[in-house]
């Protein structure tokens, strides 16, 4: 085994360990602790990406002494290690950005939990990413459900409660449905590791059709893990707990904890049952209906909402729209569009969710559209970071989102005819409607102002230098897609 | 169909035991009753994995008088399984029941729609 073959299993220990030191350092000590440590993994994952990469291959890491059908495993290949490279700059940055509001809005004893449940969602994020374990998978998907509603309710407020209360139900939920599934298919398959399970699959529960157990699995798992992240009929969790919790958290869950799901989903279609079957099962179809109802209803709530962070929380559910649109569109192209969306969507949404607080904090602490008049002028880094993620958002050239609609227009094309007509009218209409929302607040954050305005805290250094490196990324995301775009092809290849 | 439903009654009761838990995790307004339904939906999928793993006849998973053939014994790792599962309810169970005193600390009810109500009259 080569030494650079460990690197996943160590970022996850460390993650999971750093959780248990954080919970005895002193404040301060822990709030130093944990971003270095997120630090510590990005650096890994930058180097197992370079290793990965040069040497074209995937590679499994056994754990613990059983071999294949029985022990537990670890698999990397280029787009885990890619996934992981985005997710924790993103994670990186929303704390280091986000820093000034958690002293304000965490109390000071609290703090160092706060660290705790940072690592904790952290650790649970590289072990959805890497796992080849369905059950490993389920574990640490509620790890991840408790890491997320601890972020959420970090605040004392009456409103976080509640939200961390809504959000904890309908999460429950998703994670009992994602539970039965997966205990389903234990039961007609006896597998638990991702390669046998395949094998299973295609090698003997195919050879007579689909049967009724198996479709019933699928879908219990896809529902499951679609009410976990947010897809559109499921998603009331989403707007309170986004909007009332205190940014670095509001950035983490929109960009990692809902990505985590998706990225699970994906790997279970692609590396468990398969593409071809997902379509056989009609589940694609499902997908594609509900993304498309969540790009409209997502879009037009939105252009609805008076306060900021509150819009932002609205056209995260169109975002999320787009990714399932992708999805169900079934074919290859839409998959790396998809997954393309994750990360362009949560690198741009995090900056929005921080910019926009600095952009309140500046207005005196308001997060009304009326309050933010000429804001841009009175923060200039959040005011730029706001619009470089609006014009993501909106899918404008050189940035993220129009790698987005482009590679997804593309997949649709090769879609049928009925597919074709339906996502790109949905593209057109969506831009239109992201143009509303976005343009518009774009446009009031640098009008300017009647009155002079309620003076507002300054923001810190570290707030302007995590908004500049949040613009470099995204810029970077955009201008040099390609090698993005073909690193996520390679990944998916190396899924069989 | 029928046949199918009495061979094997257990997964059906499971199932049930899920559709009853799910519905009350969903439709009751009380927290506390919401949480009963979710160990309820949990106590469904763990008695689903144990009549999976359980093999007529067969003993528990410890070779005994030198016993070594496969089918002597049930399968260990559906109850392997539960054992983790359950560890999981519990913890999540603790963080709603925490959640749940939290709230009711503050506005004296344990109903979800009247908390939502006062928490937006706070707010104002």
């Amino acid at each position: 085994m080569l030494w650079w073959q460990n690197l996943p299993f160590f970022s996850i220990m460390l993650c999971i360990f750093s959780a248990a030191v954080c919970s005895v350092l002193p404040r301060r000590a822990a709030r130093v602790w944990a971003p270095s440590v997120t630090g510590i993994i990005l650096v890994m994952s930058v180097l197992l990406t370079a290793q990965v990469r040069s040497c074209g291959n995937s590679f499994v890491f056994t754990m613990g002494h059983f071999p294949a059908p029985w022990g537990n495993e670890i698999r990397a290949g280029l787009l885990e290690a890619v996934a992981a490279c985005v997710f924790f700059a993103i994670m990186l940055l929303s704390v280091i950005a986000g820093g000034e509001h958690l002293s304000e809005d965490i109390m000071p004893d609290k703090q160092n939990l706060y660290c705790v449940t940072l690592c904790l969602a952290g650790a649970a994020l590289l072990v959805m990413i890497y796992t080849n374990d369905l059950f490993t998978a389920y574990v640490f998907l509620e790890i991840m459900t408790l890491g997320a509603c601890s972020l959420i309710m970090a605040q004392s407020r009456g409103r976080t409660l509640l939200a961390a209360t809504r959000y904890m139900i309908l999460n429950l939920l998703g994670s009992g449905l994602f539970l039965m599934g997966l205990v389903l298919m234990y039961g007609i398959t006896g597998h638990l590791l991702m390669e046998p399970l395949r094998e299973y699959i295609d090698t003997v529960l195919l050879k007579d059709g689909l049967s009724a157990p198996f479709c019933m699995s699928v879908a219990l798992m896809s529902t499951g893990l679609a009410v976990k992240s947010g897809l559109f009929p499921f998603h009331t969790w989403l707007p309170d707990s986004y909007t009332y919790g205190t940014p670095s958290s509001a950035a983490i869950l929109s960009s990692l904890v809902c990505k985590g799901y998706i990225f699970l989903l994906i790997k279970i279609f692609l590396r468990v049952i398969g593409m071809e079957t997902v379509r056989r099962t009609g589940i694609c179809n499902v997908l594609f209906v509900l993304g498309a109802g969540g790009i409209l209803m997502g879009s037009l709530t939105a252009i609805q909402q008076k306060d900021i962070r509150r819009m932002i929380s609205f056209s995260s559910v169109a975002q999320i729209g787009y990714i399932y649109m992708g999805i169900g569109l079934g074919s290859e192209l839409g998959m790396i569009g998809a997954i393309f969306q994750i990360f362009a969507h949560g690198v741009a949404k995090s900056m929005l969710f921080l910019s926009a607080a600095g952009l309140s904090r500046v207005s005196g602490g308001s997060g009304l559209f009326h309050d933010l008049r000429g804001a841009g002028y009175r923060c200039p880094a959040a005011g730029a970071a706001f619009t470089v993620g609006a014009f993501s958002m909106t899918g404008i050239p050189f940035f993220g989102g129009f790698i987005v609609k482009v590679l997804l227009s593309e997949a649709a094309m090769l879609a049928g005819t009925f597919r074709m007509t339906a996502a790109l009218l949905l593209l057109a209409v969506s831009a239109v409607l992201n143009t509303l929302y976005f343009l518009k607040t774009v446009i009031t954050l640098y009008r300017a102002q009647d009155e002079p305005a309620a003076q507002g805290a300054h923001v810190s250094s570290a707030f302007k230098w995590g908004m500049c490196c949040f613009i470099a990324l995204n810029m970077t995301l955009g201008i040099f897609s390609q090698p993005v775009v073909t690193a996520i092809r390679m990944g998916l290849s190396m899924f069989d | 169909m029928l046949a199918g439903l009495s061979v094997n009654y257990e997964e059906a009761a499971a199932v049930i035991l899920f559709g009853i838990g799910l519905a009350n995790l969903l439709l009751q307004r009380n927290l506390i009753k919401k949480i009963v339904g979710f160990g309820m939906m949990d106590s469904g999928i763990y008695l689903f994995l144990a009549s999976i793993g359980y093999v007529k006849g067969a003993g528990a998973p410890i070779i005994e008088n030198g016993v070594t053939h496969a089918s002597a014994y049930i399968n260990p790792v559906p109850g392997g399984l539960v054992l983790t599962g359950i560890v999981v309810s519990v913890s999540v169970t603790a963080l709603m029941l925490a959640l749940t005193v939290r709230l009711y600390k503050r506005y004296h009810t344990l109903d979800i729609d009247e908390i939502t109500y006062l928490s937006r009259r706070e707010e104002r």
